[in-house]
């Protein structure tokens, strides 16, 4: 009875996670580190496209929607400056500690930048929960068992869209074909004439923009609080490990799979260790296949 | 300035509760390199250890047991030891940067498991009754205070030493190479999985005794005292002080300590109270730049690692040798 129901919320909950652990996946494969601060750039997203919301307001709305154009343009905004933010961090921290050669201090440095973010966003934004509208998303029955708001569907919807452009763009531009020659193997990209600091500037721009979408997504249909990221970033490192590091694709599978283990687990363990849940899956996969399910490379 | 006195000796013995960590942390990662992100993790597991060994009956549902001192400290090491074997068992043959994302994720599960437990752990209400170590004998706070802090510097101290030895000897050189080049030292019939859950579940029994001692030190637990930001300060502090380097660990952990204590301090003051959040965020702000600054201008740490040569080789070469370190 009640399992379409959590099929509907895991397919909810895992496209903002497939969103948000693209970037994830692609710094890992590029750069070749775990960034704990990725988390941060759906944080500051939600917040960025709140300032706008909140300064220009939101009267009308489209149809049964909570949202308006105040948002979509705040959207766009959020996208822009995050990517912004991306690039700032990268140049500030990531690209100085790449010249030493040591992965495990990017590593060290991007758990001190995750909790400096968060805090920045504690300092500027208070720590308690905001929403981009007081009004009610109403839930109605869209099949059988199933009750999603309008909110929901938008959300779907325009994962799905974002998902088929990246694939478009990966496959049919110059810049993503580059980018994936980066990921297979990057001394013979640059043997070939590839910038590999431009893939790396646009695996932050494109990394952080997905992100910045996923984050605010989250804000649309949750809440908008600096916490989100950081307990986003298990399921988003479980997503990129489920689907394997590296792989685009993955990412997107790893992100539902986690998604709908997150929701199946709560009947099951209840809500209180969905986080657990995804952690013990992620766990499995390492153990049981390390490249996960669309890994390539070992 | 018995004021000054009693809040000094306040002020160290959290200072060396974090020291204590700390080198359980240096002989994980300064010596083994294992990317350990799950410190606060384990130090919940000893903090609770000790409170339901210790406390008396009643404290919470199923708990405590009302078991000398002695007896919660030796428990609360073997119990995070073994805790440590169950979760290196699946993560220790990880990749670095796995093994992070995999304690990381420990951390927050137990964190969980903590809250949610109540039975056990006493959930969101807390853990109460958690005793002091010389108990019903002395009955003066600020002698209490004082005795604690002694205690304590005889933990840190037996450590320390301890350590040290280790680090020197043949079995400390072995992880070294490990972290150094671990296809070699495989080479030399040395099992690197077994070298490294040795470091890994001794550091976390380490961990597991100064959270002990800090649940005996407060007197009450909260799953609130294990949030990630723990494990962040003791990271902050091994690095500044130069992880590799056990006197580095203790150095860094007061140093660190001493500037989050500060910066609160002048938060506190500064700030109305309306605002103490954003000074609690001010705060981790700044140690979080600290970490970067030294990250990026000084990796090594203001003591930098020790080079570990053993007590065979001829004084002349070892000074050539620390030399080339």
């Amino acid at each position: 009875m009640i399992l379409p129901q959590l099929i509907a919320d895991g397919i909810v909950a895992g496209s903002t996670l497939a969103l948000g652990a693209i970037g994830l996946t692609m710094t890992y494969d590029i750069m070749r580190f775990a960034n704990f601060a990725h988390g941060e750039f759906l944080t500051f997203a939600a917040y960025f496209a709140l300032m706008f919301v909140s300064a220009f307001g939101g009267v009308q709305t489209f149809g049964p929607l909570t949202f308006g154009w105040t948002f979509i343009v705040g959207l766009i905004i959020a996208v822009v400056l995050t990517a912004i933010l991306a690039l700032v961090l990268d140049w500030l921290i990531y690209r100085p500690l790449r010249r030493t050669n040591i992965v495990i201090t990017l590593v060290i440095a991007s758990f001190g930048a995750e909790l400096m973010l968060r805090n920045i966003a504690v300092f500027f934004w208070g720590s308690q929960s905001r929403f981009y509208s007081t009004a009610i998303s109403i839930h109605r029955e869209i099949l059988p068992g199933v009750r999603m708001s309008a909110d929901d569907i938008f959300l779907v919807l325009l994962t799905a869209v974002l998902m088929i452009l990246l694939q478009l763009f990966l496959t049919r531009t110059q810049l993503g074909k580059e980018m994936r020659a980066v990921s297979d193997n990057a001394d013979l990209a640059r043997v070939t004439g590839i910038s590999v600091r431009r893939i790396i500037r646009w695996v932050w721009i494109i990394g952080g923009g997905l992100a910045a979408v996923s984050g605010v997504l989250v804000g649309l249909t949750v809440q908008i609080s600096p916490e989100n990221g950081f307990s986003l970033i298990l399921p988003l490192f479980a997503a990129a490990i489920v689907g394997g590091i590296g792989s685009i694709y993955g990412a997107v599978a790893g992100g539902l799979i986690i998604g709908l283990v997150e929701s199946l687990s709560v009947p099951i363990m209840g809500a209180q260790y969905k986080l657990a849940a995804a952690f013990i899956v992620m766990l499995v996969v390492l153990l049981v296949r390390p490249r996960g399910i669309f890994g390539a490379k070992s | 300035m018995i004021g000054v006195v009693a809040y000094l000796i306040f002020f160290l013995s959290q200072g060396l509760i974090f020291a204590v960590c700390c080198l359980g942390l240096n002989l994980q990662w300064g010596n083994t390199g294992l990317f350990n992100v799950g410190v606060s993790g384990f130090y919940l597991i000893g903090a609770y250890t000790f409170a339901l060994l210790c406390a008396p009956a009643g404290s919470v549902l199923l708990g405590g047991f009302g078991m000398p001192f002695i007896v919660g400290i030796i428990g609360s090491m073997v119990v995070t030891g073994i805790a440590a074997f169950i979760i290196g068992v699946a993560t220790l043959r990880l990749r670095a940067d796995y093994l992070a994302i995999a304690t990381i994720g420990v951390a927050i599960s137990l964190r969980l498991v903590a809250l949610n437990t109540t039975s056990l752990t006493g959930g969101a209400q807390g853990f109460p009754n958690v005793p002091r170590p010389f108990g019903g004998l002395i009955q003066n706070n600020f002698d209490a205070n004082l005795a604690f802090f002694g205690l304590m510097v005889v933990i840190v101290a037996v450590i320390y030493f301890g350590l040290e030895a280790m680090v020197r000897s043949p079995w400390g050189r072995v992880l070294r190479a490990i972290r150094e080049d671990e296809p070699a030292a495989a080479s030399l019939g040395k099992s690197p999985f077994s070298y490294r859950m040795q470091s890994f579940v001794i550091g976390s029994a380490l961990i597991g005794l100064g959270g002990a001692m800090f649940a005996s030190f407060l007197g009450f637990l909260s799953s609130d005292n294990f949030f990630s930001i723990m494990t962040f300060q003791v990271w902050t502090m091994l690095i500044i002080g130069g992880s590799g380097n056990n006197k580095g660990a203790i150095l860094g952990a007061i140093l660190i300590w001493a500037v989050w204590t500060a910066t609160g301090s002048v938060a506190q003051a500064v700030l109305p109270t309306t605002m103490q959040v954003k000074g609690g965020a001010l705060q981790i702000i700044f140690i979080g730049l600290i970490l970067m600054l030294v990250l990026l201008f000084r990796p090594r740490g203001i003591l930098g690692e020790e080079a570990s040569v053993s007590r065979a080789v001829p004084k002349g070469l070892k000074k050539i040798l620390q030399k080339g370190s």
